[in-house]
């Protein structure tokens, strides 16, 4: 498995970490309350198909990476520097 | 029919003519009492337990695929009791014991080998760990045995004592871990299921959940509407997809565990052997091929394969602890999707909100030792509407309160730490 | 048999080599196979369950019956093929899975009983009684299982890894790969050719057929011969391509070195991980044997085996041959061995149409159905419309057809699709992303056609690549038709093997769709179908007919079970190559390593470092003696110790002071410069995820230091938190781990030891404790923070790590001058658990600031990473395990961590557990045993006494509850 980070360009996956759903950007407020907080933090939409998860170029320069990826067949289909998404998603 | 040594003489002098069907293809019927969604492992035994133990025979298993299709039938087949905290030292000690009583249950040679578990530790730390582990397991009334590295040696002599990267300090010795033959249990539970009046449906996916005024009415399926009600969603790596037909998210993702097997070797491992340090843990099948495993590929997947830096590092591991194993040859690595959930601990329990629908998920990869006791418990819940008492735990709210989590690796009750 | 003046062997260069125990004489160039068969040795392995005697079936890497042990001592190497083991001098083969030999093989009684042992036998018996599995069942069963032995010893072979990249991977070097690895490298593109055998060439070496007007052997030697000549082509030989992987990658074997004699240094095997941006899979595909009565004895082989070993070996396996097929292909092996002058006996074909010869008997509508010959073929009963004969022959060439070798295209899920015209399947486009296919591996089983398909297919590569091209002359060849009759198993009594590496025959298949194991999953699971070292190479199109057959529907719709890596078995030591002995993990040592060892001190894993555990004194005899007075040197002197492998992170922004702010539970904005401040670092669902003490070093420079397990994590959180949480914060960091080398110097000598060092006068107004700031040590500039771990008055100095080794050795000269010296994990342990500090023992995941004491640390004035999950219900309250200190109060004084606490006079079960043990040690300083420990509401219950219950140790205690501060609680030591 290989990813393109978009500062390095492609790497094997061993250079990468692997975080999750990117869904982890998009923090509550902390007075959101605790359903608000349960669903950031523990339910997952968890498709078969297409999802954007989040991975580290650990052991490259250090980038977290927004991935847009398909679960059923590991087609990756776009990197994206997590800041720049943060940036986009306020 | 009845299994036994006699009955296959029998049939040997009389040229096998008289075997039968292990279970019955059923085609569905439009209503049942209940509906389980999964023919694997846990679906099986909690149909089986439903009709043995609550009496419960008009109930129908829908299985997208094969029976047994699952993880229960891709897995690196550990029988163990072997957990620390609260909630789950119970449960698998529950399951352990309806494991030591299986074969005479099911009538079947489910090949229960309780060959004995050892997990290594390398630090003082590690070892403080386990202990404290093993305390527990006999706290329980399960066994455990503290070994040192002279212990671990008298059992597992061949293992790589003065060169590896972490030298060995000793194990925990867990006598009555083991083995079994997964696919076996599968068809063990099924062929009980039968017997006893289940409908067993093959090639059969539910498409949709229908639900009314939040009442459970039944399924639809590829074969048809099918009422019931009650409906258990028994699906591991498939619980998200499942639940959404539901309207219901999960704290679940799923994930690639892969796991090897060697060609057939005269015999070499007499134990389970379980390398911490590498995520490795290995033992040997009747037949003889080596069987093993090791961590997480670590990203979100239902392909069912894995890639090779968890391949190569799994090999790795085996190497640095037992290097007599580098000319076996892997003949087959697989992947099963492994439903984790944040704290690594399972769920049975009811879908809060929806009358007659019911969760038994999250196993993560230890699912297949638990196969008795979740049948057990999900079907004492589904009959009764009360957890089971070794499985009240198993709470789908524990998350959001925070109440009853159960970390045994201590990684955080997040996802994708364990 | 050899025959004169046939094959690609070198006859002058003659190779001795044993089997079993005698010496035998092969060529240069003769597999293991090859040569036995030229030995006419018919009988060289016994089967996994019946252990009938087995003898070379086919010529490939699928051989599923000539498995063989090489060498012997800890190099043994079990259940290699003879047909892919190359001969060299001095080879040693044994056969396997027999006793007491090869002849007399005493479980040969399981073919007797083969009755009982039919599919899935065992799941209905050996039952009762229970106890009898482990003692004596299972041993049996494992016993007679197996095939051949590892040797019980550390592998004593060198193994070795790699990785390539390259524009195209063309797999397999038979016609079709020969000539895309021509036209791509033609264009230019940076090319690997591989292939597992030895010889580039695939069919064209056991065939006799022309290609451009030349023999197709010295075709395919011109190629590669260009080929190796082009700067941008790598040829891989005896390289065969086990895996495809996401992106491009796959897995690849290279066996380096089994084919000599003397490895000069090089190792056995080599794993290749290539990197491809497009790939051609070329491999060809496996003949097929037929299943009819007793189809296993040794001579009857696969049609293109023999005709392999008569036109590249120079070998007949036979001196009466007969075949038996359903295709016109497998003709040409009776047409080659006439043409050599070896008498063929019959031929027999299930069809009628069948192509003439006027040199041998041909039978059409003719099938095989059964043989005989105890150790070998010595005749085969076939059946006509006219009736049953009988024919003498030594060997039976089988051909049921061909099944593609489309493995790989499997590897991600993909499911190939049934020709009804060549009766088996073929790949579907886009099976793997990248991977096109060519020739006889998608079912075209012409030379022509594979030549064609080849240069099709690399220009498909080429285009995607956006490499121009030339126009590629194809070369004539053989193009006939192969025309094949679909024949899996001759109707009969007896036992049909299919899966002959498993012992499963036909009726074990039906018996399993009788038995409603009528999937194909389930047929293979209950029988082992495809489960034996081939993987189902040989046997699964075959199986999965007969189970159509049996369960009534059609192939296609009875599907097919999935092909996954590798696509030939793989050793454990290949894969995991470098990873023996110490090369499993990096080893990271600090400055002061060679000093500590030097000093005697037994060093100790610590993650990747290494730590001293203690520096033995002379006359101290136990870890326990230099402890005690390492302690006391501490409490009363000064101790020095390297604590480098603790994390350090250096953070800097004008955002600094918040971004801390966000990612511990404290503020850390209001530290003042030159000030240092413990933090504690909690998980977003909050659980403490580490501590440590920050410097601030000025108004924009702040330096973290981490636990040393979780230095690693820790940094990756805070690039998460600020990449992905608070991208907008002015703030960055890096690790600066392994650029500084830092000691503590502790006890009340310390700042006498320090004061001698350094220019600057260290006193409590220059360095209050908690104090930190820069400090020139002997020319040197470095940092001095007050900081203690021991309770003592101490300091942590720091220099950059080129200066570590000559200040440890100052330090430790200095601290013994003042009756002080060094300490180790083990006095650095006691003297916190003395000051009630806590360690990754107690902050072992699942604690919360609730359970520590440490709630009130968590700000209420600002957000931090964990703070909201940390306020849900189950986090806090006294149901939950509080951290306590605990001491011996009976007549045990003895503590061990890992126990668990109960209730005075409480039976100590699960149900009674009540907390348990985290770090405990022998104190000096209060002459006793201390533990920390978590306890029920345990806050509200210091003076209570409780149980300590350690099982396994076999000891109980009765303890005290009490502050975990056991001494100097109010903290006067550490400013003083």
């Amino acid at each position: 498995m290989r990813l393109t980070c978009p500062v390095c360009g492609e790497r094997d996956r061993r250079e990468f970490y692997y975080m999750g759903d990117a869904v982890a950007l998009r923090r509550p407020d902390p007075e959101a309350g605790d359903a608000v907080w349960d669903d950031y933090l523990h339910n997952r939409d968890n498709p078969a198909g297409v999802t954007r998860d989040l991975w580290q170029h650990e052991g490259g320069c250090g980038a977290w990476i927004v991935v847009t990826r398909n679960t059923m067949t590991h087609e990756v289909l776009e990197t994206a520097l997590a800041s720049d998404v943060k940036g986009s998603v306020g | 029919m009845r299994f036994s040594g006699w009955k296959v003489i029998k049939e040997g002098l009389t040229g096998n003519r008289g075997w039968s069907a292990h279970w019955r293809d059923a085609q569905p019927k439009p209503e049942y009492d209940m509906v389980i969604i999964g023919g694997g492992g846990h679906g099986l035994s909690t149909a089986y337990y439903l009709a043995k133990n609550h009496g419960m025979t008009n109930i129908a298993v829908l299985e997208k695929g094969y029976l047994g299709g699952g993880n229960v039938g891709r897995n690196t087949t550990i029988v163990r009791a072997n957990y620390f905290l609260q909630g789950n030292s119970e449960f698998y000690s529950h399951s352990l014991k309806l494991w030591e009583g299986l074969e005479e249950d099911l009538n079947y040679n489910v090949m229960h080998s309780q060959r004995g578990l050892i997990n290594l530790f390398h630090s003082d730390g590690q070892r403080d760990a386990f202990a404290r582990r093993g305390n527990m397991m006999v706290n329980q009334g399960d066994d455990a045995i503290l070994l040192d590295r002279d212990g671990v040696r008298k059992h597992l002599p061949y293992l790589d004592f003065e060169q590896t990267r972490f030298p060995i300090y000793g194990g925990l010795y867990h006598p009555r871990g083991g083995t079994a033959r997964h696919d076996a249990v599968a068809w063990g539970y099924a062929r009980g299921a039968s017997d006893r009046g289940v409908d067993l449906v093959q090639n059969c996916e539910v498409t949709g959940i229908d639900i009314e005024n939040g009442v459970v009415k039944g399924v639809q399926t590829t074969r048809g509407a099918i009422r019931a009600k009650k409906v258990g969603i028994i699906v591991a790596g498939r619980s998200g997809q499942v639940a959404a037909m539901a309207g219901r998210r999960l704290p679940i993702e799923s994930h690639i565990l892969q796991a090897f097997v060697t060609e057939g070797l005269k015999p070499v491992i007499d134990h389970v052997i379980s390398f911490g340090m590498g995520h490795f843990y290995i033992s040997q099948s009747d037949k003889g091929g080596l069987v093993f495993g090791g961590d997480l590929d670590f990203y979100a997947s239902y392909a069912q394969r894995g890639n090779l830096p968890m391949k190569e590092h799994v090999m790795e591991a085996g190497m640095t602890l037992m290097p007599m194993i580098g000319k076996a040859k892997v003949l087959r690595s697989w992947g099963g999707i492994m439903d984790m959930t944040p704290d690594g601990s399972p769920i049975i329990d009811k879908m809060e909100g929806i009358d007659g629908l019911y969760i038994d998920c999250g196993w993560n990869y230890g699912g297949f030792k638990a196969v008795p006791a979740s049948g057990w418990c999900m079907a004492h819940l589904m009959a009764t509407d009360r957890p089971h008492e070794v499985a009240a735990k198993y709470r789908l709210d524990r998350f959001r309160t925070g109440i009853g989590i159960m970390d045994e690796e201590g990684t955080g009750s997040q996802h994708n730490l364990h | 048999m050899r025959i004169a003046g046939k094959g690609l062997v070198d006859r002058q260069a003659p190779v001795s080599f044993r089997f079993d125990g005698h010496t035998y004489q092969g060529f240069a160039g003769d597999t293991l196979a090859s040569a036995l068969l030229a030995n006419d040795i018919r009988v060289v392995a016994r089967s996994f369950k019946y252990h009938r005697p087995r003898g070379v079936m086919g010529a490939g890497s699928e051989e599923a019956n000539a498995l063989v042990t090489i060498g012997s001592g800890a190099a043994q190497d079990p259940n290699v093929r003879a047909t892919v083991q190359e001969i060299y001098e001095g080879l040693e083969a044994r056969p396997q899975n027999c006793w007491p030999s090869l002849t007399v093989d005493l479980l040969s009684v399981n073919d007797l009983a083969a009755p009982f042992l039919g599919a899935g036998f065992y799941y209905k018996t050996f039952m009762w009684p229970r106890a009898f599995w482990e003692k004596l069942y299972e041993p049996v069963i494992r016993r007679s299982a197996g095939l051949g032995a590892l040797s019980h010893q550390h592998n004593p072979d060198a193994y070795e890894k790699a990785f390539a990249f390259c524009d195209l991977l063309v797999i397999g070097g038979g016609p079709a790969g020969l000539i895309a690895a021509l036209t791509a490298a033609r264009a230019g593109a940076d090319v690997i050719l591989a292939d597992e055998d030895s010889l580039f060439g695939g069919r064209l070496n056991g065939d006799v057929e022309t290609v451009g007007g030349m023999p197709g052997a010295e075709w395919a030697q011109s190629i590669v011969d260009e080929l190796e000549a082009m700067p941008n082509v790598r040829l891989m030989r005896r390289t065969t391509v086990t895996g495809a992987y996401d992106q491009g990658t796959y897995g690849a074997l290279e066996r380096v070195a089994h084919h000599l004699a003397d490895r000069g240094g090089q190792p056995l095997e080599c794993f290749w991980r290539i990197v491809a941006r497009r790939a051609i899979l070329c491999a060809g595909a496996i003949e097929r044997p037929i299943a009819f009565r007793n189809n296993d004895r040794p001579g009857i082989m696969t049609a293109s085996a023999v005709r392999t070993y008569l036109n590249r070996y120079g070998v007949a396996p036979g001196r009466r041959i007969t075949l038996f097929a359903n295709n016109d292909d497998a003709h040409r092996t009776a047409r080659d061995l006439v043409d050599a002058g070896v008498h063929i006996a019959a031929v027999f074909d299930s069809r009628r149409d069948v192509p003439e010869s006027n040199a041998y008997p041909i039978y059409r509508g003719a099938e095989v159905c059964n043989t005989s010959g105890r150790r070998g073929l010595e005749s085969v009963t076939f059946r006509t419309a006219s009736g049953e004969d009988k024919v003498e022959t030594d060997c039976l060439a089988v051909s049921g057809g061909w099944n593609p070798s489309l493995h790989l295209t499997c590897h991600m899920n993909g499911r190939p699709q049934w020709s009804e015209a060549i009766q088996s399947f073929v790949p579907v486009e886009g099976m793997v992303p990248g991977l096109d296919t060519a020739g006889a591996c998608r079912g075209t089983l012409t030379t022509h056609g594979a030549l064609q398909e080849g240069v099709a297919a690399a220009q498909v590569a080429l285009e995607a690549l956006g490499i121009a091209f030339d126009k590629i002359d194809i070369p004539e060849a053989e193009d006939a038709p192969y025309r094949v009759s679909p024949l899996w198993a001759v109707a009969g009594k007896g036992r049909a093997w299919l899966d002959f590496q498993n012992d499963v025959t036909v009726k074990d298949v039906k018996q399993a769709a009788k038995e409603n194991f009528a999937s194909v999953e389930h047929m293979k699971r209950y029988t082992t179908q495809g489960m034996s070292p081939d993987q189902g190479k040989n046997s699964n199109v075959a199986a999965l007919a007969v189970l159509a057959d049996a369960t009534g529907r059609g192939i296609p719709e009875t599907g097919t079970t999935t092909f996954r890596p590798p696509f030939v078995p793989v050793s454990i030591a290949a894969m995991g190559a470098g990873a023996q002995g110490a090369g499993f993990a990096p080893q990271r040592f600090t400055t002061s390593h060679a000093a500590s060892v030097e000093r005697g001190a037994p060093m100790i894993e610590a993650g990747l470092w290494y730590r001293p555990s203690y520096f033995p004194a002379p006359g101290e005899t136990t870890w326990r003696q230099s402890c005690d007075r390492e302690v006391n040197m501490v409490r009363n002197a000064v101790g020095v110790c390297d604590v480098s492998t603790l994390g350090k992170i250096d953070i800097q922004g004008p955002d600094a002071g918040a971004f801390l702010d966000f990612v511990y539970t404290n503020m850390f904005s209001t530290l003042k410069v030159g000030r240092t401040r413990y933090g504690l670092m909690l998980r977003e669902d909050g659980t403490v995820m580490d501590d440590g003490t920050t410097a601030r070093l000025g108004e924009t420079h702040f330096v973290m230091t981490t636990t040393t397990a979780a230095a690693g994590p820790v940094m990756r959180h805070l690039e998460y938190v600020h990449q992905c949480l608070c991208p907008e914060l002015d703030v960055s960091m890096i690790s600066v781990t392994e650029q500084w080398a830092q000691f503590a110097v502790a006890g009340p000598q310390s700042r006498a030891l320090l004061n001698a060092l350094v220019d600057e006068d260290i006193n409590d107004d220059t360095w209050p404790f908690m104090g930190c700031g820069d400090i020139i040590i002997q020319g040197v500039r470095g940092r001095l923070f007050r900081i203690s771990f021991s309770g003592e008055h101490a300091y942590e100095i720091a220099v950059p790590s080129r200066f570590g080794n000559g200040l440890f050795r100052e330090l430790t000269a200095r601290a013994e001058a003042l009756g002080g010296g060094l300490y180790g994990m083990e006095a650095l342990n006691v003297l916190r658990i003395e000051k009630g500090f806590i360690t990754h023992a107690e902050i072992h995941g699942r604690v919360t600031a609730f359970d520590i004491g440490m709630e009130r640390m968590v700000s209420q004035k600002k957000d931090c990473i964990g703070k909201t999950m940390s306020e849900r219900p189950g986090l806090n309250g006294p149901e939950r395990e509080q951290l306590v200190g605990l001491k011996p109060i009976g007549p045990v004084k003895q503590l061990t961590a890992g126990a668990h606490l109960f209730e005075k006079g409480a039976a100590p079960t699960r149900e009674n557990a009540q907390g348990y043990t985290t770090s405990v040690g022998f104190s000096p300083t209060l002459d006793g045993f201390l533990g920390l420990g978590f306890l029920r509401n345990g806050r509200a219950r210091h003076g209570e006494e409780v149980m300590m219950v350690d099982h396994l140790r076999n000891l109980t205690t009765r303890c005290k509850v009490c502050d975990p501060v056991f001494f100097d609680p109010e903290g006067g030591r550490v400013r003083g």
